[in-house]
């Protein structure tokens, strides 16, 4: 696939990991483009969840590529087939870029039916066996604009034997030619990109491989596999991803698969991640809560060692928490489904009447037009509308985060963002830590090496606050 | 002095007759409201719980919705009058800029009659969340009503199953005559929310007849017919309705509680009926039931996994503009929001409806209108339902 369309144009490189940039050239035509690093449109066939055309357009800045997964995909081949025109115009889709990828990284995937030549996906009838033939059959009658080849990815538990691991590399890799060869002789494929897997599971040797291994076939781009949220903690992912980075082009982008916590989203970006997929605000609205972390980085660095409002306010929701009976405690990197320090619960009593917005200054539909005492009784009462609504700030929350996110990389301040996802994490551990214990804990949590004067203070006055 | 207090106290409601039907008893008119105008006839789609269920207000306000419903008994108990009180009222809450009515929580006596006892003081309810008792008296219902602001209030009524007889449904209309004395009095905002009259006494003329006598008698600014469509005879439903637009004020509106299926709604507004509320439409689109000029389209069903055209190919709502048959069949498999898309589907429907009703008697030609939407809704005219065909021929429409 000589002279894929694709442009990723970097204006940044930071302290030679962190990227920013914009990926040019989208689409069947080109005419899109996406900043980066950031996220895609996450979407249940289509469809981001709850929303329709016109509530989803409510929405400033959509991330330009919408994620269709083939897991809501693939039991739909017969009408795709029939349809012919290819699925963005069977869904009705907005002008978009249809990415398609494997697999729903806001759903887990039972494993144990991997085989040497098939994956399977989940859909609302059950299991569907791939081969790459069928696979392939299927991107034919999708038609998307790019696709991830078929990848063995079922290395995400924990102690999956170094012996699978270099089969999840070894299949891999033969799926990814075997796509190839089939999309290089296809008349139906012509200008759609290829995205290879890097797999490999926590070894580095195998994923240094893979990626070598991955770089030297024709491909668009690059996904990176099995570092899903909950499958390692975040040092060995950056000490991975970072190994991965050294074996790939640096024109080419990386997009990291099920990892969209805005910590780890950072984290990764400067391990030299370029795209995240976008189910995070997703996640947050099915759990009733609305995120809230705030991400402004407009403030006076003099200032930023004292605990702002949206901290304080944070305290106050951890301690709600704890009531509830849930772990009042480590930032868990396990359950996906578990509520985060970057969300409130508006199910709590607390914002009964509650008449703010979900976010002050939030310009989303939801912050303008409604409160939480609102959101609240919506989802007391069980109504349909709090999705709709959680699901519009959520997102329109997230992209203001990537905005800001890359933002700061253009103007070296991403240390100033860091250290707010610092405060946060550090308030929700347990009390009985001593200010030394939040210090560390939480600074290995973000692989951070060096000790920051500033944040140490900051801790202390939470503690004090306690 | 009292020429002054007259000036003050602006009527929250006028009607303006804009066209009568000079064939059947249909009417058209401007409804004034506080938060707006509202063209009759009307289908107001219901809210219930403060929302209409998985659509925005801007939504509703985009297809052309004056006026929906909320319900006194559901929001009485959560999250309870003093709250909305706090947030402006039920338009401040839930951000509706339009109109509101509300139900008194009368109709929770026969839905959830399991759960209720009924006596001269009000109807005492079972929560069926804390299991607590609460009494709904006429000053409770009114009270709530009070504060969530609503244009149009409805009194409360003694409510019996329409398929019920025999002494019970002459005590409930008296009561409800009773009752509707106390609500007036309890009333603390006469000059900005309307108190409406429900009509009672079920399948008895007599009853009916009485009941209307005596409340066309109260100063209310409108009246509702109430205590049917809960399952009786259509023969009997549709006398009911006719006997009691025969004796309604010319010059208020008439609501018909309940009312929603698209043949039921032609005929009532040829019966003389102005304003119709039912929770089928919305309700039904959840199950994937689509409305349409010919009947109904049930989205999730096989035949139309393959179906690439949109649910009504004239159908100008956004998801006929966008989607199709096929699509919305295979979205149900995958997220909440295809139910979305045949709620607002469904609610153009029913809008459109009564806006091309309303147009065909301002035109003069609501007859022909008549007999062109049973022609669309039926194969053939011997398919007819004879209640329509009945009702229809009493206000001299004659169908083929």
């Amino acid at each position: 696939m000589a002279g894929s369309r694709i442009k990723l144009e970097l204006s940044r490189v930071v302290q030679g990991e962190s990227r920013l940039g914009v990926l040019k050239g989208l689409g069947r035509t080109g005419q899109h483009c996406l900043e980066v690093p950031g996220c895609l449109l996450y979407s249940h066939l289509g469809t981001v969840p709850h929303l329709t055309q016109d509530t989803l357009h409510t929405l400033k800045n959509i991330p330009a590529v919408t994620q269709v997964t083939l897991s809501s995909v693939a039991e739909h081949q017969e009408v795709l087939q029939e349809f012919k025109g290819g699925f963005k115009k069977f869904a009705g889709l907005h002008d978009t870029v249809v990415y398609c990828s494997l697999h729903d990284p806001a759903a887990l995937c039972p494993p144990g039916y991997t085989t040497n030549k098939t994956v399977s996906v989940w859909g609302s009838g059950g299991r569907i066996e791939l081969t790459v033939a069928k696979f392939m059959a299927i991107q034919k009658t999708i038609q998307p604009d790019w696709y991830q080849s078929m990848a063995d990815g079922e290395t995400w538990q924990s102690n999956t034997s170094r012996k699978r691991l270099r089969k999840s590399v070894d299949r891999t890799l033969a799926h990814l030619d075997e796509c190839l060869t089939i999309h290089q002789n296809s008349q139906d494929l012509q200008g759609v990109e290829v995205f290879g897997v890097v797999e490999g599971g926590d070894i580095l040797e195998e994923r240094a491989r893979s990626a070598r291994e991955t770089a030297k076939r024709p491909v668009a781009g690059f996904c990176l596999d099995g570092f899903q949220t909950g499958s390692m903690d975040q040092t060995l992912r950056t000490q991975l991803i970072k190994a991965i980075a050294k074996e790939l082009p640096e024109d080419k982008p990386r997009l990291l698969q099920g990892v969209g916590r805005p910590d780890e989203v950072l984290a990764c970006v400067e391990a030299g991640v370029d795209l995240f997929e976008g189910f995070f605000p997703f996640q947050v609205t099915e759990r009733g809560c609305a995120l809230s972390f705030s991400f402004d980085i407009s403030l006076d660095p003099e200032r930023a060692g004292r605990a702002p409002p949206a901290v304080l306010e944070l305290n106050d929701d951890e301690t709600c928490r704890a009531g509830e009976g849930q772990p009042n405690g480590e930032v868990t990197d396990g359950d996906q489904t578990q509520m985060t320090s970057f969300e409130i619960n508006l199910k709590d009593k607390r914002y009964h009447d509650d008449f703010r917005p979900l976010v002050e200054g939030c310009g989303c539909y939801c912050c303008v037009n409604h409160q939480r005492a609102y959101l609240h009784h919506l989802l007391v009462t069980n109504e349909l509308l709090a999705g709709v609504l959680l699901m519009i700030h959520n997102t329109a929350h997230y992209i203001g985060f990537f905005s800001t996110l890359r933002e700061a990389l253009a103007n070296d301040k991403l240390d100033l963002l860091k250290r707010r996802q610092v405060i946060l994490i550090a308030t929700s551990f347990s009390v009985t830590v001593t200010p030394d214990g939040f210090e560390s804990a939480a600074l290995s949590h973000l692989g951070m090496e060096s000790k920051h004067p500033r944040v140490k203070i900051n801790m202390t006055l939470i503690w004090l606050q306690e | 002095m009292s020429l002054k207090k007259t000036l003050c106290v602006a009527s929250p409601l006028t009607l303006r007759i804009v066209a009568e039907c000079p064939v059947t008893k249909a009417r058209a008119c401007d409804l004034i409201l506080p938060h707006s105008a509202v063209s009759t006839p009307v289908f107001m789609p219901v809210g219930t719980q403060g929302t209409l269920k998985g659509i925005t207000v801007d939504q509703l306000d985009g297809l052309g919705c004056q006026i929906c419903l909320g319900n006194t008994y559901h929001l009485g108990m959560r999250p309870g009058p003093d709250l909305i009180e706090k947030a402006n009222g039920l338009h401040g809450f839930m951000n509706w800029k339009k109109n509101l009515l509300t139900d008194s929580g009368g109709f929770q006596m026969v839905s959830l009659v399991e759960l209720s006892e009924v006596n001269e003081e009000g109807v005492k309810f079972k929560s069926p969340y804390d299991g607590k008792e609460i009494l709904l008296s006429p000053e409770k219902s009114i009270s709530i009503q009070n504060s969530l602001g609503s244009d149009i209030m409805m009194q409360l009524d003694d409510v019996v199953s329409s398929t019920v007889t025999g002494p019970r449904v002459e005590e409930a209309m008296h009561r409800s005559i009773r009752w509707l004395d106390r609500c007036i009095a309890a009333n603390k905002n006469p000059d900005k929310q309307n108190l409406f009259a429900i009509i009672q006494g079920g399948l008895n003329a007599d009853l009916r007849k009485a009941c209307l006598d005596e409340m066309t008698q109260r100063n209310v600014p409108g009246f509702a017919i109430g205590g049917l469509s809960g399952g009786e005879e259509k023969d009997d439903f549709w006398r009911m309705v006719t006997l009691s637009t025969d004796h309604l004020p010319r010059e208020k509106p008439r609501y018909l509680m309940g009312v929603g299926y698209a043949v039921d709604l032609v005929v009532c507004v040829a019966l003389g009926c102005d304003m119709f509320d039912c929770v089928f439409p919305t309700r039904t689109a959840r199950f994937g039931s689509a409305l349409v000029p010919w009947g109904s389209l049930q989205v999730k069903h096989k035949q139309y996994a393959k179906d690439f055209q949109p649910i009504d190919p004239d159908c100008p709502c956004p998801t006929c503009k966008r989607h199709s048959r096929a699509y919305l069949h295979a979205l149900f498999k995958s997220d909440t929001s295809a139910m979305h898309h045949i709620t607002i589907h469904n609610i153009a429907y029913q809008l459109t409806l009564m806006r091309s009703v309303r147009q065909s008697i301002v035109d003069g030609r609501f007859p022909e209108f008549i007999r062109s939407f049973m022609k669309q809704m039926f194969p053939s005219p011997d398919q007819y339902p004879s209640w329509a065909v009945d009702a229809l021929a009493s206000v001299n429409v004659t169908l083929e």
